[in-house]
This record gives structure tokens, C-alpha cells and sequence, in this order.
């Protein structure tokens, strides 16, 4: 529950809008508490500073994008579904609560695993279904499929396939906007595996050099499709590597959605203001296999189960129940709401015509040529 | 079954040279093909052992069929002629159910030898692998190639795609066209140098310019091509809905032999050994009038009407149970002894059968001499695409009226058949003078 | 109208549309302080101030990916690589981002990026440094591939690719920075995208030839009109889309064709367009295309070895005389 003040701590003689994590180098960045009880009480004083249509619409959120996704599962499972289909669940809280912490026109990118940012950026359940099933009614009109879910009216620039593909987009994207003097800000998410790769250093490297606002979240679910964190990273605190950037970095609790929320609220702060970026690293659990062809035979369920335990619906359900925010009955009605909604996504995705032949031809170019025509 | 005429689509096995179980090696005569046109010696495509013998002598086969199978002595053959049994037409029939090539060659070997040289080789039909082995098989590099070829096997034409074009659109003859691209190619200055009536030009100066290099007289005439005036295509559309599609008709002519005679007996007086008959001068006479009168040394080509630059006749000769016309190439060009000669050397060939297709196809008129028979007087029919036939009738003693008196004269009938289309009454009357001309005072000839 | 070398003329382009629209960026290695490592960015930095012309780290993948990014949310960047041998580092960017954004988001995200800079053979720096690597991105649909020959093709075709909405490749020759000819002045002289140019007519035989190539070609044609071959000499200034009538039409008149390229024969641009010729001029053909490339090696160091890895007037005369049966 330590919180990254922007403080900075070393400054270049001279230049106040270099912005460093506040430790001295050689301290080590607070890991998030995993003790159940200072949890409780933390998302209860998170909670408190809340009013309730938010608290409620975050919760909603959670839910509608879990039960988007069992459904996608299912329709995966009878062939609704091709290519591939990554699941979030699990994960919900950092989505959710991150894009909980930005304006509508703020803009936000992703990896492959975009579902939730999809929906909770504002698109809307039938869309991205229908992206999904393939149709024409889909967000990227049935072309891009789970993995390249876009939409311009709300800023949501993609569902990205190449690890950390998206990283330096989403600089460039933090690039534009201060190019043209505007306070938005950009998050960029991406897994832990798109640590190693080259374009996250040279990414975080130009937006400290450039003082980008861009809000770099790590959503570490420890592992990289089959292979776990400690098999793959010689030094597994992630945050810390801002440190090499003099970039502001925070771990946070990603199975909090307050916790995530708030920790972005700060990094957004320091972005619209100052133009600073900031290295969130979450620490998440994916409790699906990594895509839907997943054997899942390199973690025990017993892993799982342990990690379920602290489900960030349940969680975050459980501390409104206790805040007495929501009653049970307030609680089933969520329940039957996002069942229709997701329902009436399927049945979109079903009734949806699929992309005219046509299609295949077009939207290669923004400026089609024909080869010889002098205009 | 071999493709061994242009023409041909099934052939018969006259008879095997070889027996199943002996020895043949690349080149070697296999067996005797009679083909539409004449009897054609098949040679082996590969070294081995003549296993099996599918088509006996004297049945039929379509291209392409499997006739034979030859490979190692102890390779197992058994999956090829099992499949063979079942793709294997039905005796003479249609040719496109046939096995391929590779089907037939990929067979016979089970199991692949380490030194796989292609030993074993069915005598399906198929392009040669290549020009040199085509050459090879023939027992002698034919650099010409493309339009020479060699007996058995006959090289595919080499041609640009332009120039393929442009001759199917003008109707050349590819076959008449000797190329002057790389290996024999037939390119676009071969086609236009024949449209343009200046023969093959297969060499080019080391400036740069072209020249035009005379024409072997073995090798088919060259020609110009003149578009059909739309007078032409009328007369040519109505005289052909009058009479068949060649519209024929006949001019006759009596011709006094006697000074033509007295030459031929003159000669071979000097000479027994050149035995020049009288119909070697008509051929001889025909040519240099042809050369006189190119309107009718052409061909109705549809589109153009071609006009042969070289006399290319063709000379009927009765064979057993038909007809056949080896050709003198360039007889215009050739001396009395040289037709003589070759029309020797061909006519023989042609009774036995043993005649090239490029000896038979592609002269450019004809002449026909019943005269042997007693015939007085005749008229032939055109052999397409020519444009026109001499019929020669039999040469006899007659009463003449010579400066106001009868007297008798060695007298001959001929007629000829013109094509209407490309040679109207005048211009075949006129060529029909010279002929005559130059046959009753064959000093003509030398004049 | 000017004479001036194509390093000045491309220096006319990004000031003119730097000046015309303030969305327009320079980014690259060397471009701002040290006004560009072939100097093609001279006096910009100073004209249009650090916002503009932005020099960056040498970490090509980032850089390149910043401006697709950028130019999603609407900028159009201009990303110089130093030579087009670093934009290896770039392909992921390139053509997983830039060339299939628009489509991948359904129509929604245009890229309107350029990526230039010098490519193809340069003098003596070996294999890593001297390369022509056009086929790679010309493969890619969504991607636009433009290599000048002229300086004002170079000044009108880069002014147009800036203009374009779609990412484009735009592939200079190191070897023809200092080239001279004559340019428009006119701020809003341009040469569209995906037109041919007949450098030279001619009826004997087609030479198509880019880059470097074109004034081999025109070499070779002066050569030939010698020999009595008079020859026509076709640059198809963009690749991709290929201007493949103007070609096809050269063809159809000459019957002969030579395509002339300095990238290894391989898979190549000059593949491409004699397959597209065999398809649609076949009857036209009256020899086989034939290709001069380059040397199906990496470059050599070494001077002498390295004039024989590049094609030159030489071997296009002879293809032609091949392709003309002269020999």
C-alpha cells in the first residue's frame, strides 16, 4: 500500500521536469502487501473516497467483462470462435481499474489480451462479440479478430500481436499528443514478457529523454504463455528497471482494482501536468491458460486455486458487501443485467452478416493508387 | 505411341525390330510405325532391355499409348503394367486417357538406385528432354533443329511467343520457318523477314545491321505474305459457296514436245548416266515459269495470300494403295540433273514408304503426270493449300497444222487446276503460256 | 527552375512540406545537430526548430514504432534511417504496425508515415552497409515503395509520399546524393505515386531500371543507339504499386525486355515484374526477360570486388544484344 509520490529524488542541475522514483538508488521499490487483512483495510479506505455510481459502474465492469469472456470460452469451444481467443480472467482488475482512472478521450492500447481494455475503454460488448465471431458488425469489421480489437470514438488503439509491439506505438501515440499541446495521456499495457524485449528499453528510454505522457502498465501474471517469470527474466522486479530511465515506477497490487486505479491516478497526474511517464508493474494472475489451446501443464492447479483465492471480483465484492455499498439483492440484479447485456452481444455476434466479399480488398490503403493514373 | 508425322493421331506397328528380352540401346530402330503418311522408324529414347511388348505387329495405337516398356533386366515391372491395364485405352481409341509421360517413366522403378540415370524410359510419346538429345537420337547434331528435325523423332518447334503470334495471325507455317534465335528459336525477324519476302535472316553482322543470308534450297521457300483485298475475300467468299471450298477451275493447253524430246534424248546422250525424263523438264519448266508468274505460286491463307518466293513443287507419285507427293524443294533454283535426280531418290522412297514428313508437306504447287497410264487428258484436284495443280496427260504423235501445212508432232495435253480464290482466269492463262513457251523451245530455259 | 543535386532537391521536399503542414516531423539519427548524415537535413533544424526535427537515439525499432504511433493519433512523421540497412531493425514496426494498421482496424487507423533514406550499394563500406533491400518491403501490401532516380523525381515523388496518407518506403541512393539536374521551385510541384516514367523511348527493346540503375540504363541506351539498337528505358519510380501498364505497353512495342537492378536476384523486384510480364505480354515476348542484378552475394569490402557485385553499363549492354539475338 506504499504510494509513489512524484516526487523525485535526483534532479539534473537545473532541469525540474526530470521526475525519479523517490528511493535512493540502491532501496529497493515496496512490493504491494499480500497479508489479506491490510488489504481489506487499505480497499476499504480506497473505498470510503468513492462515491457510489463509480464503485458500482467499476464493479459492473468486472463482471460484465468475466461473464464476456466465459461466454467467448463457450462459443470458442463449439467453433464460434476461430484463430485464437486469450482470456483475461483473472486479470480484470487492472484493466478496469486502470482505464477507471483516465478521461474518455485519454487513449489506451494493449497487447493481444484485449477484451476487458476493449469494453472498459468504452467499446461496446456487441462490437467487440461480433469481432470476434468474425462479422462484419465487429469493431474492426470482422478483419482484425480477438487480437486487433480498435476504435477510434473512444481512443482505443488496438489490440497489438507482436510482444511489446504496442509499447512503442503507445510512445508515439504520448509523442503526438504533447506534439500537439493537448493533456492527454496514453496507457500502454503489456505483459511481463514484453519486458525483455528491446522495444520496451528503447520505448521507456525516449519517453524519459522526450518527458512523454505515457503510463506504461505491466500487467505481470507471472507467466510468458508457458514459461514462468523466473524462467525467463534474470531480474524479476520489474519496477525497478525504471530505474535504469529515471522513470517514476510503482508495484501494485493487481488483484485490487482500487489499488490499480489509484496508482494510475497518480502516474495520470503526472502525465497531464508534467508530461511525465510513469512504469507500473501490477502483479496479476491469469487464471486461464494462455490461449484457449492452452494444456496448462506448466503450473500446478493447486497454483491456481491459491491465486483464485484472491479473485478480484470476489474481492472487490466482498469489500462492498462489507461497506454495505451493495445488498445482495443489488448484487443479483448486477448479476442479471450483465447476463442480458452479454446475451444481446451474442445474439449481435450471431444476427451480424459476415464481411462482404468486398471487404477483402479494401482498407489496405488510405489513399488507394492505381498504378499510371496521373491526376 | 510416338507422334511421327505432323499430321498423325494414331499409328500402326508395322512390325518390331527387336524382340522382348533383347538388348537396345539410345538411338537404336526399334520398330517400323506406319503412320497416316509413310512408314517411320521408331528408335529407343533410352539404354536397356525391351521387356514387354504391349502393341503387336500390325495392330494400332493412339499417340501417347504405351506400346512397350523398356528398363533393367530385373527391374519388376509388374505395378506398371498393372497400371497400365487399367489406363490403358481401349486399342484405338480416343489418345487423351492415354498414361503421360511421367506417369509411364516414374513407374518401373520401385526402388531408387543410387546412379538413377534415366535407363529406363517406356516409349510413351513426349518432347525430347531436350534439343540435344533430340538431335543426338537422330545420329547427328541438327543444329537447324526446329524446322529440320530428324525422322523418328522430331524436335519440337522452338518459336517466341511473338513470333508464334504473329505467324498464327499472318498463317504462316511455322514449319516453314527456319529460326535464327539461339538453338534454331523462330523469333520475330525470322517471321517478318518471310512476311516481308526476304527469307530467313539468321545472321547478323557484327555492326548491327542485318543481312539476308540466301536460303539453302533444301530448306522449305520462303514467302511473302499480301493482306486479301476486300475484291479478293468477295470473289474468294462466292466462288467457294459455288464450288466445294476450293473453288477449282481448268485451263487446258496442247504443247508440242518435240524440241523438249530431242533435248532429253540430247542429254542423256551425253550422259546415260543422268537418265532425265520428260517429266523432270516439265518440273524443271514449271518452276521457271512459277518464277515468271508468282501470283500462282501462292496460297490462299484466309487472311493473306501468300506468295511462295521459291518453286517448292510437289510431284504425285501412285504408290501401292495411294498417293503421295514428295516435294523438289526450290526447283527454280536447281539444275535438270539435280530434279532429276531427287525426284528419283523421292519416288523410290515414297514407294517403300520411307518418305520424312518435311520430303511430302509443304510444297507450294504441284504436278501430276498421268501420262504413264495413257491418260489423254486430265484435270486434278488442288492439294491445300496450294494454289494450283498441273495434270499432265500422255505425250503422242499427232497431226499439226504447222505454216499451212499438217504435219506431225509429239503433242501433249495439260490442264491445270487453279484456286480461284488466289489465281483468276488471266493470271493462270498467262502462266499457262510461258509454260508452254518454254517447254516447245527449252533453250528458254537457259536464255 | 534549378539545377541542383538530388541531396538539395529531397532538402526542398522536407522543408516545403515541413513548412506547408505543421503536423509534419523529422525524426532520425543525426538529423537535427548534425543536419543529417548525408546531409539531406541541412539548415531544417535551424529553420524549424527542435519540435520538428528531432534527433534521436540510435534504436531504430523504438524510433520507427514512435512514428506509427504518432502518426495514428494523427502527426505525419517523416523517420530517416541513417542507411536503409538499420531499417532491419525496424521490420516488426514497419510491417507488423505501419502496413497493417488501416486494415486490421477495419479502415479506422491510417498511417501516414514516411520512412527514408539512403539504400542500396554505397562506396566501399561492405556487406552490412551496402544492401538493397526494396523486395522486402514491396512484398507487403499496405506499404508504398518509392525510389527516385532524378532530383526532381526525387523533390515531387518524396513531396507526394509526405502528402499520402499511407506508410511509405521511400528508398534514396547513397550513390546519387550529389547528382544534378534541373527542379521545379514551385512549392506545390509534385510527381504522383505509382506512375512510371519513360526516361527514354525507344523500339528495340525495353530496359525497366530504378535507383541507381536508371542512369546505368540511359548509359547502356546511348551505347546501343551506337550498335543500331535503339532502346527504351522505363523507371518505375514506385514499386509498390507498380506502374506495370507503362511497362507493359513499353513491351508490347519493343518485344524485348531487360530489367536492371542492383538488389540480389533472389525473389526480387525484377522477379516480380517479369512474371507480371510473362502473364500479360507473353505473346509479346519475342526473347525470354532477361534480369541484370546484382551479384548473389553479400557486398565485398574490396574495390574490385565490389565493382563486379554491382551491375553496371556493361552487362546491360550485353542483356540487351542477348535479348535483341545480336550475338
Amino acid at each position: 500500500m506504499r504510494k509513489r509520490a512524484p516526487e523525485p529524488s535526483r534532479r539534473q542541475a537545473g532541469d525540474k521536469s526530470v521526475a525519479v522514483i523517490d528511493e535512493e538508488p540502491g532501496e529497493a521499490i515496496d512490493s504491494p502487501s499480500l497479508d489479506q487483512e491490510a488489504v481489506k483495510e487499505a480497499q476499504k479506505e480506497r473505498l470510503s473516497g468513492l462515491d457510489r455510481a463509480t464503485l458500482i459502474g467499476i464493479y459492473h465492469e468486472m463482471v460484465l467483462v468475466r461473464r464476456f469472456e466465459e461466454k467467448a470460452a463457450e462459443a470458442y469451444s463449439s467453433g464460434k470462435i476461430g484463430g485464437f481467443c486469450h482470456l483475461y480472467i483473472g486479470q480484470e482488475a487492472v484493466a478496469i481499474g486502470a482505464i477507471s482512472a483516465i478521461r474518455k478521450d485519454d487513449y489506451a492500447l494493449t497487447s493481444y489480451r484485449e477484451h476487458a481494455h476493449a469494453i472498459a475503454k468504452g467499446m461496446t460488448p456487441e462490437s467487440v462479440m461480433a469481432e470476434l465471431y468474425g462479422k462484419a458488425g465487429g469493431c474492426s469489421k470482422g478483419k482484425g479478430g480477438s487480437m486487433h480489437m480498435f476504435d477510434r470514438e473512444v481512443n482505443f488503439l488496438g489490440g497489438h500481436g507482436i510482444v511489446a509491439g504496442q509499447i512503442p506505438l503507445a510512445t508515439g501515440v504520448a509523442f503526438a499528443t504533447k506534439y500537439k499541446g493537448t493533456d492527454q495521456v496514453t496507457l500502454c499495457f503489456f505483459g511481463e514478457a514484453a519486458v525483455n524485449q528491446g522495444a520496451f528499453h528503447e520505448s521507456l528510454n525516449m519517453a524519459q529523454l522526450w518527458k512523454l505522457p505515457c503510463i506504461y502498465i505491466c500487467e505481470n501474471n507471472q507467466y510468458g504463455m508457458g514459461t514462468s517469470l523466473k524462467r525467463a527474466m534474470s531480474f524479476q522486479d520489474i519496477a525497478e528497471k525504471a530505474r535504469a530511465y529515471e522513470i517514476a515506477a510503482e508495484f501494485v497490487d493487481g488483484m485490487d482494482v482500487l489499488a490499480v486505479r489509484e496508482a494510475t491516478q497518480r502516474a495520470v497526474e503526472r502525465a497531464r501536468k508534467d508530461y511525465l511517464p510513469t512504469l507500473l508493474e501490477v502483479r496479476t494472475y491469469r487464471f486461464m491458460g494462455h490461449s484457449m489451446s492452452d494444456p496448462g501443464n506448466y503450473r500446478t492447479r493447486a497454483e491456481i486455486e491459491q491465486h483464485q483465492e484472491r479473485d478480484p471480483i470476489k474481492l472487490f465484492a466482498a469489500s462492498l458487501k462489507e461497506e454495505g455499498v451493495l445488498s445482495d439483492a443489488e448484487f443479483k440484479e448486477i448479476e442479471a443485467k450483465v447476463k442480458e447485456q452479454v446475451e444481446r452481444a451474442v445474439q449481435f455476434a450471431e444476427d451480424s452478416p459476415l464481411p462482404a466479399a468486398e471487404e477483402l480488398f479494401t482498407d489496405v490503403y488510405a489513399n488507394p493508387i492505381v498504378p499510371g493514373k496521373r491526376d | 505411341m510416338p507422334k511421327l508425322s505432323p499430321t498423325m493421331e494414331e499409328g500402326q506397328l508395322s512390325r518390331w525390330l527387336k524382340k522382348e528380352g533383347d538388348k537396345v540401346s539410345m538411338g537404336e530402330p526399334l520398330a517400323e510405325i506406319d503412320t497416316d503418311k509413310a512408314t517411320m522408324e521408331m528408335q529407343a529414347l533410352g539404354n536397356g532391355v525391351l521387356r514387354k511388348i504391349l502393341i503387336q505387329d500390325g495392330e494400332s495405337a493412339p499417340l501417347g499409348q504405351l506400346i512397350a516398356i523398356i528398363g533393367e533386366p530385373d527391374e519388376d515391372i509388374s505395378s506398371l503394367l498393372s497400371q497400365t491395364e487399367t489406363a490403358q485405352p481401349a486399342k484405338a481409341s480416343t489418345p487423351d486417357k492415354a498414361p503421360t509421360q511421367e506417369e509411364t517413366q516414374a513407374a518401373p522403378s520401385p526402388e531408387p538406385r543410387a546412379e538413377s540415370k534415366p535407363k529406363d524410359e517406356a516409349l510413351a510419346e513426349g518432347p525430347p528432354r531436350d534439343e540435344t538429345n533430340a538431335g543426338d537420337s537422330g545420329g547427328k547434331g541438327d543444329k537447324a533443329g526446329s524446322a529440320g528435325g530428324n525422322g523418328t523423332q522430331r524436335a519440337r518447334l522452338i518459336v517466341s511467343p511473338l513470333a508464334a503470334r504473329m505467324a498464327a495471325e499472318s498463317g504462316i507455317d511455322l514449319r516453314s520457318v527456319s529460326g535464327s534465335g539461339p538453338g534454331g528459336r523462330i523469333i520475330k525477324r525470322d517471321v517478318l523477314d518471310l512476311v516481308a519476302g526476304k527469307g530467313p535472316a539468321p545472321a547478323t553482322a557484327e555492326d548491327g545491321q542485318r543481312t539476308v543470308v540466301q536460303q539453302s534450297p533444301a530448306e522449305p521457300s520462303a514467302f511473302r505474305d499480301a493482306p486479301v483485298s476486300e475484291m479478293r475475300r468477295t470473289i474468294a467468299k462466292r466462288l467457294v459457296t459455288s464450288l466445294g471450298p476450293i473453288p477449282h477451275f481448268f485451263l487446258t493447253t496442247e504443247i508440242e514436245m518435240d524440241r523438249a524430246a530431242e533435248m532429253r534424248a540430247g542429254i542423256n546422250a551425253l550422259d546415260p548416266e543422268l537418265k532425265i525424263s520428260i517429266n523432270d523438264i516439265i518440273i524443271k519448266v514449271a518452276a521457271a515459269a512459277l518464277r515468271q508468274h508468282p501470283q500462282v505460286n501462292a496460297s490462299f491463307q484466309d487472311k493473306v495470300v501468300r506468295y511462295y518466293e521459291h518453286a517448292d513443287i510437289g510431284v504425285a507419285v501412285a504408290i501401292e494403295d495411294g498417293l503421295i507427293t514428295p516435294i523438289v524443294r526450290s526447283a527454280d533454283q536447281k539444275s535438270l540433273s539435280q530434279i532429276a535426280s531427287e525426284i528419283r531418290d523421292l519416288s523410290g522412297r515414297a514407294r517403300n514408304r520411307k518418305l520424312r514428313p518435311e520430303e511430302f508437306i509443304g510444297a507450294t504447287f504441284s504436278v501430276s503426270n498421268l501420262g504413264m497410264f495413257g491418260i489423254d487428258e486430265f484435270t486434278a484436284v488442288i492439294n491445300p493449300p496450294e494454289g494450283a495443280i498441273l495434270a499432265i496427260g500422255a505425250m503422242a504423235p499427232k497431226p499439226v497444222v504447222r505454216e499451212n501445212e499438217i504435219v506431225v508432232r509429239q503433242m501433249m495435253r495439260v490442264t491445270m487446276s487453279c484456286d480461284h480464290r488466289v489465281i483468276d482466269g488471266a493470271t493462270g492463262a498467262k502462266f499457262l503460256q510461258t509454260f508452254k513457251k518454254i517447254l516447245e523451245n527449252p533453250l528458254f530455259l537457259v536464255v | 527552375m534549378a539545377v541542383v543535386t538530388m541531396r538539395e532537391a529531397l532538402n526542398q521536399a522536407l522543408r516545403e512540406e515541413m513548412l506547408r503542414d505543421e503536423n509534419v516531423f523529422l525524426m532520425g539519427e543525426e538529423v537535427a545537430a548534425y543536419e543529417g548524415a548525408y546531409k539531406v537535413t541541412k539548415g531544417l533544424l535551424a529553420e524549424l526548430g527542435d519540435k520538428r526535427v528531432i534527433d534521436t537515439p540510435i534504436t531504430e525499432l523504438g524510433f520507427a514504432g514512435l512514428g506509427v504511433g504518432a502518426a495514428m493519433a494523427g502527426l505525419r512523421p517523416i523517420i530517416e534511417f541513417m542507411t536503409f540497412n538499420f531499417s532491419i531493425l525496424a521490420t516488426d514496426q514497419i510491417i507488423n504496425s505501419a502496413a497493417k494498421m488501416l486494415y486490421m482496424s477495419g479502415g479506422q487507423f491510417k498511417v501516414p508515415i514516411v520512412f527514408r533514406g539512403p539504400s542500396g550499394s554505397a562506396f566501399q563500406v561492405s556487406s552490412q552497409h551496402s544492401q538493397a533491400i526494396e523486395s522486402w518491403f514491396s512484398y507487403f501490401p499496405g506499404l508504398k515503395v518509392v525510389m527516385p532516380s532524378t532530383p526532381a523525381d526525387a523533390k515531387g515523388l518524396l513531396k507526394s509520399a509526405i502528402r499520402d496518407d499511407d506508410p511509405v518506403i521511400f528508398m534514396e541512393q547513397e550513390r546519387m546524393y550529389g547528382n544534378k539536374g534541373e527542379v521545379s521551385d514551385d512549392v506545390e510541384f509534385t510527381i504522383p505515386l505509382g506512375v512510371a516514367d519513360i526516361k527514354r523511348e525507344g523500339t528495340d527493346a525495353t530496359i525497366v531500371a530504378r535507383s541507381l540503375m536508371v542512369p546505368m540504363a540511359l548509359k547502356a541506351a546511348d551505347v546501343l543507339e551506337q550498335q543500331g539498337v535503339s532502346c527504351e528505358v522505363i523507371d518505375p519510380r514506385t514499386i509498390r504499386p507498380l506502374d506495370i501498364e507503362t511497362i507493359l505497353k513499353s513491351v508490347k512495342k519493343t518485344n524485348r525486355v531487360v530489367i536492371a537492378e542492383e538488389s540480389h536476384p533472389y525473389f526480387g523486384v525484377s522477379a516480380e515484374i517479369g512474371s507480371q510480364i510473362m502473364e500479360r505480354a507473353f505473346d509479346y515476348l519475342d526473347a525470354s526477360v532477361r534480369r541484370v542484378s546484382g551479384a548473389d552475394v553479400p557486398m565485398p569490402y574490396a574495390k574490385n570486388l565490389e565493382e563486379l557485385a554491382i551491375p553496371g553499363v556493361d552487362q546491360i549492354v550485353a542483356a540487351v544484344r542477348e535479348v535483341a539475338y545480336l550475338d
